[in-house]
């Protein structure tokens, strides 16, 4: 895997920040958009990147954070909206090839999925954990309790 | 028909009362329990609360049924999404969304959901009004029966570089006289109008915004 490439992560919150720390540390370029100037404290002393503080859903901010030479795009903010929004953006208009959004709501996943954008689920990937353990955890106690 | 508005505010309630006097089946979503309970008191349309991004909500609002979805919420990304959903999922024909953002218009054209600005509308409104600062001295004479009015022609007008003759306008319409580098013309048929000339009407109450536009180019 290359790991020179240019990725715009929009939301410095907990995943964004995570995310954004770890992907600058292992060589890449990183900008990091989010409308809460405080959240870039989130940042590693040793982030590397760049800051863009205002609303990805805005054309002015995104062109700002140069996304349209992004190898990647990630949106990670907590609204659904924003990152679809911004996703098919991406996407659509900057032909960014690669574009990751984060949708909690399952039942709009579908819809964009048809769409073309590529959504991860935190609900979806959390239940099925759960159900996984919670299997498991049975099949060890019957394990225990022949 | 069956409108579904998505938003919040002053917008939302006279559009809403403006759809229902017209007989239109307005139905509104609205997150805020306090102004769902107003709009319900004060309108005749029919009221959900909730988020009209969350598709249980356009379910119970009907959007199945629904002729055109209107999202005017103060957020970008909720009006694309609601559009979205509601012709993808619900197959409304017609959806429009509002693009707080002016550049966001364009974006959501490109996405494939009508977009409209009021920033772009009302602009391009006092453009117009303003640019008809060309039409001056309006003046009634008659006890208002007849206008003397004067507009100064600009490059961009439909009858510069025509001879009076040719220029087509209504009837009971007179050009008394062009003022030309400060120097009054009385034209006749074969008078030239030029860019700059200032242009003396004299025109009936009834036929003076289709002469203006014949001589402005501009919608009155």
């Amino acid at each position: 895997m290359k790991n020179n490439r240019y990725i715009v992560i929009v939301g410095c919150g907990r995943l964004g920040s995570h995310l954004a720390n770890h992907l600058s540390r292992s060589g890449n370029s990183v900008v990091v958009i989010d409308k809460n100037e405080p959240t870039f404290k989130d940042l590693s002393p040793d982030f590397s990147g760049f800051r863009v503080h205002g609303d990805a859903t805005q054309m002015a901010v995104l062109k700002e954070a140069k996304v349209n030479q992004a190898d990647i795009l990630i949106a990670t903010t907590h609204e659904d909206n924003v990152n679809l929004m911004v996703a098919q953006v991406a996407q659509g208009i900057f032909r960014v090839p690669h574009v990751l959004a984060r949708v909690f709501d399952p039942k709009r996943m579908e819809v964009y999925a048809q769409l073309g954008i590529d959504t991860i689920c935190p609900t979806s990937v959390a239940a099925e954990m759960f159900l996984q353990a919670v299997a498991n955890g049975a099949a060890g106690r019957r394990g225990a309790n022949p | 028909m069956k409108v579904l508005i998505v938003g919040s505010g002053k917008t939302l309630y006279f559009l809403s009362r403006n759809f229902s006097a017209r007989g239109y089946q307005v139905v509104i979503i609205n997150r805020n329990p306090e102004e769902c309970i107003q709009l319900s008191r004060q309108l005749t349309a029919t009221v959900v609360c909730g988020d009209g991004s969350d598709d249980d909500i356009l379910k119970d609002a009907g959007a199945m049924g629904a002729d055109a979805v209107l999202a005017i919420t103060p957020n970008d990304q909720d009006n694309l999404v609601i559009c979205q959903l509601a012709s993808r999922k619900f197959s409304v024909p017609r959806t429009m969304a509002l693009a707080n953002d002016p550049d966001n218009a364009e974006v959501f054209e490109k996405l494939g959901v009508s977009g409209f600005s009021t920033t772009h509308i009302v602009g391009s409104l006092i453009e117009q009004r303003a640019s008809l600062e060309q039409i001056t001295n309006l003046l009634p004479v008659g006890e208002g029966r007849v206008n003397v009015t004067e507009i100064v022609l600009t490059g961009d007008s439909p009858v510069v570089g025509k001879l009076l003759k040719d220029i087509d306008l209504p009837e009971n319409a007179l050009v008394a006289v062009v003022i030309r580098d400060k120097k009054p013309i009385i034209p006749r048929g074969a008078t030239v109008m030029l860019a700059g000339d200032r242009v003396v009407l004299i025109t009936l109450p009834e036929n003076h915004g289709p002469v203006l536009k014949a001589f402005t180019g501009e919608r009155l």
